[in-house]
């Protein structure tokens, strides 16, 4: 049985619910049992969104992550929240763009992607989301360009067609990162 | 087959209800139920149904009640202070035997409260609502596909015994995404012969008011209602069993703490405790039979709520006290976690449940 747990957090605005979604519709393209869950209330404001997803080969339980397997950070205050939950031998991804400080942990594999600067360098100033998120698919061997555009057909509407294209260059981007 | 897609269970719930014929929806803003109203502002102008915020809660429930009145499938949804407001329709609407679909996605209360996910208006839901000997069917979804097909079964259910269905869920449940199918094959409304939709002069007056000022009268309606609750508790009671054919220790749990639960069975059966749950899907009627016949079986029942226990009462009734029943909780929009439920779970275990 294969069950991934993902936790993806960061400020109100940076598509950190998007990029959950996109995982989601990702794994039920591939007939997998999801389930996403974002964080809601007044805590969007200013402080830390974040959403749950669950990718696996099983009915899901609980939707609710509280100790993710993969930990996607895309601020400092999500890096200080959720680090420790973390389960032992996890992953971390941190957009060292917004996070100046080195994670703590020793026993987890940890990627610094600098997301924010790419996507503003290269032009996609919105989609930093999907660039950490690019790197987390190939970290996971799964980064395949078919997948990813009929997830993408999935989550982008047909009138917005060329942004498919742009979120596919930003996912590729964040999986060639070295 | 339809395509499987994404869906928030409160949308779930809002392309559900236009799937049952359900043109007619009134509501009031409220976290963390709003993606319906929002789901029902956007498509119902399209398919030539009303969507109609309404200035407060209890206007809303009582544009629900001139609907419903005139013999067409109509629901109002609102989260737990909203629904509070909503309390005299409802005993209203059962008053006058009016069928209808409510939703409530509970929040942390008493009192206007916070906005994340509760079951503490189980109470609320089940003892009746409001002012009056009156019950509501109440049904208790656990996944975002449930909340699809048990929007379908409550207008069927509301219509069937001219009833309000309610469907109890949480915030959880309302804001979650996960893959459903909406395909549902819809009985059609049946026939409201005591509708007011126009006599067409060949017919009189059809009446529907909830006042009846002759004590022997009222008496008589009330008798005559429950005989249709009876009915109801007989032949539409829902629920599931996990693992219980082999269980010693019995789970009671219902929409997202069973899901939670779920997750603490699978681990403590990885440690050979035998756990299994019972999960109501009607919440009223109470699946007694079951917990009844598990009383006889296991050596324990733990019921799991986001709640200071509430439907603890009712498994304690049905396993008629047989065995200890425990409360394991939190409150207040917190959550509880498999690691509690576990713990909860080995606690008893080594206290000699076993």
């Amino acid at each position: 049985m294969s069950t991934k747990q993902f936790l993806f957090s960061g400020f109100g605005g940076q598509g950190i619910l998007f990029s959950g979604k996109f995982l989601a519709y990702k794994g039920l393209t591939e007939n997998k049992q999801v389930s996403w869950l974002p964080s809601y209330g007044p805590e969007m404001r200013g402080g830390t969104a974040s959403c749950s997803v669950i990718v696996s080969d099983e009915p899901v339980g609980s939707p609710i992550v509280s100790n993710p397997d993969i930990l996607v950070a895309m601020n400092l205050p999500s890096l200080d929240k959720f680090e420790q939950s973390v389960v032992p031998g996890g992953i971390i991804f941190a957009d060292s763009t917004l996070i100046e400080r080195k994670v703590t942990r020793e026993d987890v594999t940890v990627y610094y992607i600098p997301a924010t600067k790419l996507a503003s360098d290269n032009g996609y100033p919105t989609l930093a989301n999907m660039i950490i998120l690019g790197k987390v698919l190939k970290v996971l061997g799964e980064f395949n360009t078919d997948d990813l555009t009929a997830a993408l057909k999935k989550v982008i509407s047909a009138k917005r067609a060329d942004m498919l294209d742009t979120n596919l260059k930003a996912l590729t981007l964040g999986a060639d990162y070295e | 087959m339809a395509d499987k897609v994404l869906m928030k269970g409160n949308e779930a719930i809002a392309e559900s209800a236009i799937i049952a014929g359900c043109r007619h929806y009134f509501g009031y803003p409220i976290t963390p139920q709003t993606e319906i109203a929002a789901y029902m502002a956007k498509r119902m102008p399209k398919i030539g149904g009303t969507f109609l915020q309404a200035e407060s809660e209890i206007a809303a429930i009582n544009m629900v009640y001139g609907v419903s009145s005139a013999g067409y499938r109509v629901m109002t949804s609102s989260s737990s202070p909203g629904i509070s407001l909503k309390g005299e329709g409802l005993s209203y609407m059962a008053g006058s035997d009016l069928p209808a679909l409510v939703v409530n996605v509970q929040r942390g209360g008493p009192g206007l409260g916070g906005i994340q996910p509760s079951q503490s208006d189980y109470f609320q839901a089940t003892k009746g609502g409001a002012h009056g000997d009156f019950k509501m069917i109440v049904l208790a979804p656990s996944s975002v596909q449930e909340m699809a097909a048990l929007t379908v079964k409550g207008f069927e259910l509301a219509d069937k015994y001219r009833m309000t269905a309610m469907i109890l869920a949480d915030g959880t449940m309302g804001q979650m995404m996960e893959p459903v199918e909406l395909d549902f094959e819809v009985k059609p409304s049946p026939e409201k012969p005591w509708a007011t939709n126009g006599t067409k002069m060949q017919r009189t007056h059809n009446i529907v008011n909830s006042l009846s000022l002759v004590p022997e009268e009222l008496e008589r309606l009330n008798f005559e209602r429950f005989e249709r609750y009876a009915i109801v508790e007989r032949d539409e009671v829902m629920y599931e069993e996990y693992l219980m054919d082999d269980a010693e220790i019995c789970i009671a749990a219902f929409g997202i703490a069973a899901r939670v639960a779920k997750n603490a069975i699978v681990k403590a059966r990885e440690k050979g405790i035998k756990v299994g749950m019972i999960r109501p899907i009607t919440l009223w009627p109470f699946p007694k039979a079951p917990f009844k016949k598990a009383a006889e079986q296991v050596k324990h029942i733990i019921s799991v709520e986001l709640s200071m226990g509430q439907m603890i009462e009712d498994v304690k009734l049905a396993s008629e006290c047989k065995v200890p029943v425990t409360l394991c909780n939190r409150a207040g929009g917190m959550i509880p976690t498999p690691e509690q439920v576990l713990a909860h779970i080995e606690d008893i275990y080594s206290g000699g449940a076993k």
